[in-house]
C-alpha cells in the first residue's frame, strides 16, 4: 500500500463532477479529505491523503488528469520561511498535527510538510509572516 | 568576595575576563555553588527578542536647500504618520503607527496589520528608502510648506531608536476563558483555554537576572539591535513592588527599562517588524544586558533557573480588558510553560511564546563574545533604578 498526501485543483467545470466518488467506487483508493475549497463556477482546491496498491494509485492520478484536475504534492502549499523565523513558537500550539514543532533543546522551529494538513491555523499567528500558504 | 566594575574591565581589556550566559550560568552554580563560582565568573550576559511595542524612533530630516518646519505640521513615511509636533525637522515614529485606511491593514476582521511604523523602522534599518510626505505652515525663517521625497538615512542627520518601555521584567501568560477566539496582542487566543501564550526569555531575561536593579541602571551599555545601546530611563509603567519571591523576582510585569541606541547602526537582523492579527503592529527588539558579577549576591541573582520564576495567568477575554472576574487563575513557572503545555483549572493548555527563546540565547551568546574579545565593556550605573518601597 502507498499514500500520497495530494493537492487536487478542479476547474470551475468540473466542480459539480463526483470526482471523489469515481476515484473510491471505480479505483479503489481510500480518500481522506484534509481540507477543501469548493464553490460551484469557480476553481477548487482539495487536500487529499490517498491510499492504495501503486498500480491503482497512479490509475487513480490518470484519471485525475483526464479530467483537467491539477494534481500536486502537497510540499509548497505551506511554506515555512526559515529566514523569517524567528522560533518564537507562536504558533506551535496552534498546530494540530505537530507539523510545526519545536525542539526544546535549541528551542529551533521546524516544520514538517508530511505532517501538514493544511489547515491554516499558523498563517495568521505568525507575527513574522514566516508561514505563507498557496491554498 | 567582592570585585569592582574597574577591576571586570581591566579583565576585559586584558582578554582574562571570564563570561557566561545566564543559560549556561545555571550549570556552573550548580557544579561549583555560589561561593565558587562568584569567586571565578566576572560577568554573566542575559538576553531576549520579542515584540515590544513602547518602540519607536526619533528622526532629524536634513533640510534642504529652501527650509521647512514640520512642527506643527504633518509628516508620513511610507503614508505611516510620525509625530511632528517638535521643532522644524525632527519627528518621532512610533512601531505601532498605521497608515490611514490601508487595506493591508484592515482587510475585514480581524484586520492582518501587514504595514506600520515598526516596518518602515525595519526598511530603514535594511538600508532601504521611504516616502516622506510633509507638510507645514511656512514661516519666515522657514518658507517651504510641502515636501515629497523618497528618503533613507542618508537624508538624515539623526535616526535613534527611543523605546519608552522595553525588557519588561517577567510578564502575563495570556488565555481565553471565552467561547470564541480573540485577537490581543498576546496573540489569537482559542476559547475555552485554547493555548496559553507567554512572553518573557525566562532565565535569559535581563531584569529577571537583576531582580532589584542592583547592576542594571540609568547610563548602563547595551547591546542593542546589533548596536550599542544605552539604558536612559526607568522604563514607562516601571513598578518595583510587585510581590517577590524570596529569590528576589517579582511573580507578574514590574521593571521595566527605556532604551535608547542609534537606529543607523542596527542590524536588521536584530530589530523586525511584526503583525499582530486583529491587533496591531509591533516591533521586536532584541536587547543583550550584561550583569557584571559583584560579590555573591549578584551570583545568586543570577543564577535563577525557569524553575524559580512565575508568571501569572490572566484571562484576556474579561479580567484583562474589564477588570472584572477572577484576577489571577493560576501560578506557573517559565519551566512548566517551556514544558509546552501548563494547567490550568484542571486543563491542560499547551503553551506558546512570542519571545524567541532561540534568538535570545543566540543574543546573550553574543554579548559574551563581545565582552570576551574585549569589545563591549562593563557600567556603573550613573543612577538606580527604583527599588521596591519596602525590602
Amino acid at each position: 500500500m502507498e499514500k500520497k498526501k495530494v493537492v487536487l485543483t478542479f476547474p470551475p467545470s468540473s466542480v459539480e463532477d463526483p470526482v471523489i466518488f469515481h476515484l473510491i467506487s471505480d479505483h479503489g483508493l481510500k480518500v481522506n479529505i484534509l481540507r477543501a475549497a469548493i464553490d460551484p463556477g469557480k476553481q477548487g482546491r482539495m487536500v487529499v491523503d490517498l491510499t492504495g496498491e501503486e498500480s491503482r494509485l497512479s490509475a487513480g492520478t490518470a484519471y485525475l488528469k483526464r479530467q483537467g484536475i491539477g494534481i500536486e504534492p502537497l510540499t509548497g502549499e505551506i511554506r515555512h520561511l526559515e529566514d523569517q523565523c524567528t522560533s518564537c513558537t507562536a504558533c506551535v500550539p496552534v498546530c494540530p498535527t505537530g507539523a510545526l514543532h519545536v525542539n526544546r533543546e535549541t528551542w529551533m522551529v521546524s516544520y514538517d510538510a508530511d505532517k501538514c494538513v493544511v489547515c491554516l491555523s499558523c498563517v495568521d499567528v505568525c507575527p513574522y509572516r514566516a508561514i505563507v500558504s498557496h491554498f | 568576595m567582592a570585585r569592582t566594575i574597574e577591576e571586570i574591565n581591566e579583565k576585559i581589556r586584558a582578554g582574562s575576563v571570564v563570561v557566561f550566559t545566564a543559560e549556561e550560568i545555571i550549570e556552573v552554580v550548580r557544579e561549583k555553588g555560589i561561593k565558587r563560582a562568584s569567586r571565578e565568573v566576572d560577568v554573566v550576559t542575559t538576553g531576549t527578542f520579542s515584540p515590544m511595542c513602547s518602540s519607536g524612533a526619533f528622526i532629524n530630516l536634513r533640510q534642504e536647500q529652501q527650509k521647512m518646519k514640520l512642527g506643527g505640521g504633518y509628516a508620513t513615511l511610507n503614508d505611516v504618520p510620525a509625530y511632528a509636533g517638535l521643532a522644524a525637522a525632527d519627528i518621532y515614529l512610533g512601531a505601532t503607527a498605521l497608515p490611514e485606511g490601508d487595506p493591508r491593514n484592515n482587510n475585514g476582521r480581524p484586520g492582518r496589520f501587514r504595514y506600520g511604523g515598526a516596518h518602515v523602522i525595519e526598511e530603514l534599518a535594511q538600508g532601504k528608502k521611504v516616502l516622506l510626505k510633509a507638510g507645514g505652515y511656512g514661516t519666515d525663517c522657514y518658507p517651504k510648506r510641502r515636501r515629497e521625497q523618497m528618503i533613507g538615512f542618508e537624508e538624515m542627520n539623526e535616526a535613534f531608536l527611543f523605546n519608552p518601555r522595553n525588557c519588561y521584567q517577567n510578564y502575563n501568560v495570556a488565555v481565553n476563558l471565552s467561547d470564541k477566539p480573540i485577537y490581543t496582542y498576546m496573540g489569537k487566543l482559542k476559547p475555552r483555554l485554547g493555548n496559553a501564550n507567554y512572553c518573557s526569555a525566562g532565565q535569559l531575561s535581563p531584569l529577571l537576572n537583576d531582580p532589584m536593579y542592583r547592576t542594571i541602571g540609568i547610563g548602563t551599555r547595551i547591546f542593542f539591535c546589533g548596536a550599542e545601546g544605552y539604558v536612559v530611563w526607568n522604563g514607562t509603567q516601571h513598578n518595583p513592588d510587585i510581590p517577590r519571591l524570596a529569590n528576589g523576582t517579582p511573580t507578574a510585569g514590574a521593571g521595566t527599562l527605556a532604551l535608547i541606541g542609534n537606529l543607523k547602526d542596527m542590524d536588521p537582523k536584530w530589530l523586525r517588524a511584526v503583525s499582530f492579527t486583529g491587533y496591531g503592529v509591533s516591533l521586536s527588539v532584541a536587547v543583550g544586558l550584561p550583569i557584571p558579577i559583584l560579590d555573591e549576591e549578584m551570583m545568586r541573582f543570577v543564577s535563577v533557573s525557569d524553575a524559580d520564576l512565575k508568571a501569572p495567568v490572566i484571562d484576556y477575554s474579561v479580567f484583562y480588558p474589564t477588570g472584572e472576574g477572577k484576577p489571577k487563575l493560576a501560578e506557573v513557572t517559565y519551566e512548566e510553560l517551556k514544558s509546552g503545555a501548563i494547567e490550568v483549572s484542571g486543563k491542560k493548555v499547551p503553551t506558546g511564546s512570542f519571545s524567541s527563546y532561540a534568538k535570545a540565547k543566540e543574543v546573550a551568546g553574543y554579548l559574551k563574545s563581545l565582552i570576551r574579545d574585549g569589545k563591549f565593556f562593563v557600567t556603573q550605573p550613573v543612577r538606580s533604578l527604583p527599588g521596591p518601597s519596602h525590602k
